[in-house]
């Protein structure tokens, strides 16, 4: 059974250690923080400004002046720290952030990631995703391994404008888990049920097997 | 202390003309000038060049301006959240330059900073990097990126003295310090608006030096874009 996007936020969390910090983008990403091991505590970077992002408010506490990058309302926490956008894209550059999680349209088999433009179609801009691609030290991305038609989402090289180049270090998709390394996808582990083989059908760039590989544990 | 102080947004924006380039401060409705894009309404000032991270939602903030054709280029990096900027973008009614959030804060920061250019990763290999200087250091690629000033630069801030000097509130603040130092003439709209001598120098933001005419706006909205909230 593939992945919903819930089980792939939880599993993206086994990848954050403790005393990150982190910078999640919209969607998939945001989910994370809902799966983060107890016992484990890593610091959230919002590029808007804000380092310690605590959770949304409760309705008396909504503040119009405390958002996220995502523009909805959130709370600060013990220890939060509220800058200007320089700084803020400061820390990202200068590889104090340590770990960078966001969605992608498309991903090659070397690492480039387009998740900005559909020309002639969608222009919503980069925001901070080139920053961030550009300057993490770790990123993940979370994805649908398939467009709706079917095709493939990781591809040999990115049809659309991409983001970043050389950059994304693993995937989680619905279908699987997987690490870009010199040649191509390799599959670290497959969604509960999912074969190998539909998850090569899935895949448009070259995956890599190396023998047995496990199911992903949520 | 010298008193920047105007009384309303109508003096603040003296001078605003057709043809310049404007900053604006904030992220998404958050920290935007409330005041100076209402005066640009009714001043109906056109062909303007507009420098904001976003572009405001269809009924609010720059969005507004759009909705009137004030608006020839935006300068931003995301203007996923409204509909008209895209529709006047994709039909070539408007011109766009799309930046990566961190250069285009940086870019501001230099401007005001007297720094020309700088390099940075962002939008290397990408078409954000077409035509554009490169160069590598200790074996990474980079980019060239130059300042970017203003005639006018708008910003927000929640309290502010006679002096011109700026605190900022929460995540208000965003790119409202850059844009202080960026822009020939830098009006500043505050909440509450002290003497000097009332803010502890401590705790400012934005120094006086930077801005020329402050004056307390009036009937802050602050609207929400995404009101979420948990309940317990």
């Amino acid at each position: 059974m593939a992945l919903d996007k819930n089980q792939i936020a939880q599993r993206i969390a086994k990848e954050v250690k403790n005393g990150m910090y982190v910078n999640l983008g919209i969607g998939i990403p945001t989910l994370v923080a809902n799966y983060i091991p107890e016992g484990i505590e890593v610091v959230l970077q919002s590029e808007n400004g804000l380092l310690g992002m605590g959770p949304f408010p409760t309705e008396d506490k909504v503040d119009a002046d405390l958002i996220n990058a995502g523009k909805q309302t959130i709370t600060t926490l013990p220890g939060s720290a509220i800058f200007n956008s320089a700084e803020s894209f400061a820390m990202i550059r200068g590889e104090h952030v340590d770990l960078t999680i966001l969605g992608a349209m498309e991903v090659s088999e070397n690492g480039d990631i387009a998740n900005w433009k559909i020309p002639g179609k969608m222009v919503k801009g980069m925001g901070g995703a080139m920053d961030l691609v550009a300057s993490a030290k770790n990123i993940i991305v979370a994805m649908q391994h398939t467009a709706r038609d079917g095709s493939s989402k990781l591809l040999k090289e990115c049809t659309l404008p991409i983001t970043g180049v050389h950059c994304v270090k693993k995937i989680v998709t619905d279908l699987a888990v997987l690490e870009v390394v010199d040649g191509g996808f390799k599959l670290l582990e497959r969604a509960p049920g999912v074969s190998t083989e539909a998850i090569r059908a899935a895949t448009a760039g070259n995956l890599i097997v190396d023998g047995d590989v496990p199911e992903i544990l949520l | 202390m010298i008193n920047k102080t105007v009384q309303n947004a109508q003096e603040a924006l003296q001078g605003v003309q057709d043809g310049m380039t404007l900053m604006l401060g904030g992220f998404g409705l958050c920290g935007i000038p409330e005041n100076a894009i209402q005066e640009l309404l009714r001043l109906g000032v056109k062909n303007l060049t507009c420098i904001s991270n976003n572009a405001g939602v269809d009924d609010f903030g720059i969005g507004l301006l759009l909705q009137k054709r004030q608006v020839k280029k935006m300068i931003s990096s995301y203007v996923g959240e409204n509909a008209e900027f895209e529709r006047q973008l994709l039909s070539g009614e408007l011109e766009v330059e799309l930046i990566p959030q961190g250069t285009l804060a940086e870019r501001i920061r230099a401007g005001g900073a007297g720094i020309p250019a700088f390099f940075t990763p962002a939008g290397y290999g990408t078409e954000v990097g077409e035509g554009k200087e490169t160069r590598a250091f200790n074996g990474k690629m980079y980019l060239m990126e130059s300042w970017l000033k203003a005639d006018f630069s708008f910003v927000k801030a929640w309290k502010g003295d006679t002096a011109g000097n700026l605190i900022y509130k929460g995540t208000a603040r965003n790119f409202n310090p850059m844009m202080a130092t960026a822009g020939k003439i830098t009006v500043a709209e505050v909440e509450e608006l002290v003497p000097a001598g009332e803010l502890d120098p401590n705790l400012i933001h934005t120094p006086g030096i930077y801005v020329q005419r402050i004056f307390k706006g009036e009937n802050y909205e602050k609207r929400i874009e995404q009101r979420t909230v948990r309940s317990t």
